[in-house]
């Protein structure tokens, strides 16, 4: 039999979710006696023609050229799987989806008539199907071992879909809402990091995006009161997966500080 | 090579990009290093975020090279909000830095840039001719990545890091459990270096000028003031007085030069030419034992002169974490204080800059951030037109080889820098 054929594609992103492929130093042997690398530019300048069995994407779509690319990766693609935070929800460049893109530019660069960039940055699915999302900034390498392995084996895989805030409880680290109250979106990000922030002494800061099915209302109706300073929920919620439908309501649900600076916001 | 030639992709790099080499009458007419890394706009966002969130943010800009982001990004919001960190913090952010230099050297040496010394197209398919080698680069590369994640909590986009200092003291037992691992990987940097010596390096020389931070007491990596191979030396504070960014039509990444206008040169050859006398025994002997003469100028070099990095940080790493004794509070309590701060460090691929002013609620009002691979463009350029005369008389294949070999010997880091350099060559 012929080995599943595997292409990772870069959107606009900073590399870190191709990176964990690269970083599955125990693994990446393995992974390449199991599957064809066929294409992937950060590890390798040969590349295979395609269709490919297994598409990886990271990065959102943000310029006109990425837009068109995509379709194109939709279709030598059978399985396509969106990698992490950018492809899943626009990722920390759809800050600027809540605020004008000009007015980013005007900041940034001398030249903004150089630029091609569109309005929006957005995730994959905005454009094409995503046959699977693997959220994360960065992803977790081994969830995604677990969908290439769930890919051979013919099986669905199994990522679980709890909060951050189990994986606290679980490994037992100390609440910093109740010791410390801080702001932590654990109860409200999907698992994933292991609870790393909570577990170093810091609130939850919504890497891996909303979890399925979580009362936002309820999060931030409970952590109102412990706010660092006037917005900082607002700010939490709008950050990494600030794009997200549910971070994206949740945050404009809050009301907006008086006085609040210019950027960064509608 | 006579006909125009377009390569689809640049592989081994971080970032999206085009060359276009154009010949005219059989000479090189034109050279453009188009940059489509679509832009990010970071500086635009950081308006208005609260300071504690900047380390969080701009580690974002580069998964490879988060640390430098953070490191640059803290130091320049203490210096804006007159914070005073403590010895043992800034010892910790070295460990911190050391272990993003092994992870990222790693990667550079053997992944991105050795295969094309040694006639392979990936370190995937140098697996299968030398396995041990391929297998020892892994291991270094975890080695790094191991440490990162002991302080940092994950090595892409570590948590730990706050304006202050950490979050938390990582625990005494769990570094000192990496110190047999350490130890191995300074054996390991030092077979590195013997082994890059035997490398065959493209003949290419030019005179540079190499910029780095610097320090009389340490090799500097987390902070310096700004050294110029000119001579000149200035107060990081100073840094944008002396070097300037531009944004070039054909460029979604800003270009940096001196004020003079003239390019120059930022990464580990400038580094270790600058600052050999401030490495430490160990690397200083491994630089001899290979007899290395100073300074080196061919950018393919700049792969012994990681790899002569590696060893030092390997050495600087294990005697911090071997003296690492958590005590006291591992952030230092600030109040809120309006202010305008800068910060350099070095970044595995070169000098990083950042300036902020915070507000007295602390939030930003302006950022400005000035990252290796956009100082080193206008030098990339230059060394293509000095490499064009000699590659185009080259077979298509073996020419853009060499026009990509020279690229990612820079290590450019275009999302900050691999993915995707078109080479287009049109002859008029």
């Amino acid at each position: 039999m012929n080995k599943p054929t595997v292409a990772v594609y870069k959107f606009s992103s900073c590399d870190g979710c191709q990176l964990s492929i690269l970083n599955m130093e125990d693994e990446l042997l393995d992974l390449v006696g199991a599957v064809e690398i066929a294409y992937f530019l950060e590890a390798r300048r040969r590349t295979l023609p395609g269709p490919y069995d297994i598409a990886l994407v990271e990065g959102s779509v943000t310029t006109p050229h990425e837009a068109e690319r995509i379709q194109q990766i939709r279709q030598d693609a059978k399985i396509l799987i969106a990698l992490g935070t950018c492809a899943t929800a626009g990722g920390i460049q759809a800050l600027r989806n809540f605020t004008s893109v000009e007015d980013l530019a005007q900041i940034v660069y001398e030249h903004p008539e150089y630029l091609h960039t569109l309005e929006k940055s957005s995730p994959i699915a905005e454009y094409v199907k995503v046959d699977m999302e693997l959220w994360g900034c960065p992803i977790n390498k081994y969830q995604l071992l677990e969908v290439i392995q769930a890919i051979l084996q013919k099986r669905r895989p199994n990522l679980p879909n709890h909060s951050v805030c189990l994986d606290c409880k679980r490994r037992g680290a100390v609440c910093v809402v109740v010791s410390q109250g801080v702001a932590c979106l654990g109860p409200a990000t999907r698992t994933g990091c292991g609870a790393l922030c909570p577990a170093n002494g810091r609130g939850c800061y919504g890497c891996f995006g909303p979890v399925p099915n979580g009362d936002l209302k309820a999060v931030s109706a409970a952590l109102s009161p412990v706010e660092r300073y006037p917005g900082e929920l607002r700010h939490l919620f709008r950050n990494i997966s600030g794009y997200a439908p549910a971070f994206r309501q949740a945050a404009d649900g809050l009301t907006e500080p008086a006085n609040a600076p210019v950027g960064g916001q509608k | 090579m006579n006909q125009n030639i377009e390569i689809p992709a640049l592989a081994r790099v971080e970032g999206e990009g085009a060359l276009y080499v154009r010949l005219k009458d059989g000479a090189v007419s034109e050279i453009v290093l188009n940059i489509y890394e679509p832009p990010r706009f970071f500086e635009g966002f950081l308006h208005g975020r609260y300071f504690q969130e900047v380390p969080d943010i701009t580690a974002r800009i580069c998964g490879i090279c988060p640390v430098a982001y953070q490191m640059s990004s803290v130091q320049a919001l203490e210096a804006a909000m007159g914070v005073k960190i403590t010895p043992q913090v800034r010892t910790l952010r070295r460990l911190l830095y050391c272990a993003e230099y092994i992870e990222s050297h790693a990667l550079h040496i053997y992944m991105l840039q050795a295969p094309d010394l040694v006639g392979h197209e990936s370190a995937i398919s140098l697996a299968g001719e030398a396995p041990e080698l391929v297998k020892k680069a892994l291991r270094l590369k975890k080695i790094g990545n191991d440490l990162l994640r002991t302080i940092g909590g994950r090595s892409v986009h570590p948590v730990n890091t706050c304006v202050g200092g950490f979050y938390r003291w990582p625990d005494k037992k769990v570094i000192q459990a990496l110190l047999p691992d350490l130890r191995w990987a300074l054996q390991a940097s030092l077979e590195t270096v013997e082994w890059a010596a035997t490398l065959n390096y493209p003949q290419f020389e030019q005179n540079y000028e190499f910029v780095a931070c610097s320090r009389p007491d340490e090799y500097a990596i987390y902070d310096g003031a700004v050294l110029s191979s000119s001579g000149k030396q200035i107060n990081h504070e100073d840094f944008e007085k002396h070097y300037l960014e531009t944004h070039v039509p054909q460029s979604n990444a800003l270009h940096s030069h001196s004020v003079a206008g003239t390019s120059y040169f930022v990464g580990p050859l400038a580094r270790l030419n600058l600052n050999f006398a401030q490495l430490r025994p160990l690397a200083q002997e491994a630089a001899q034992k290979i007899n290395l003469q100073l300074p080196l100028r061919n950018p393919y070099k700049g792969l012994i002169a990681r790899a002569i990095e590696l060893v030092e940080v390997c050495d600087v790493a294990i005697e911090i974490a071997e003296g690492y004794q958590p005590s006291g509070e591992s952030h230092v309590s600030f109040k809120l204080q309006a202010g305008e701060g800068c910060g350099v460090s070095e970044a595995p691929r070169g000098l990083i800059y950042h300036r902020y002013i915070v507000d007295e609620q602390g939030m930003i009002r302006f950022a400005k951030i000035t990252p290796p691979t956009a100082q080193n463009f206008a030098q990339m350029e230059a060394d293509l037109w000095a490499l064009a005369p000699s590659a185009i008389q080259l077979p298509q294949e073996e020419a853009s080889i060499a026009f990509e070999h020279l690229l990612r010997s820079y290590d450019p880091c275009i999302s900050c820098a691999t993915h995707f350099l078109k080479l287009k060559v049109e002859r008029s």
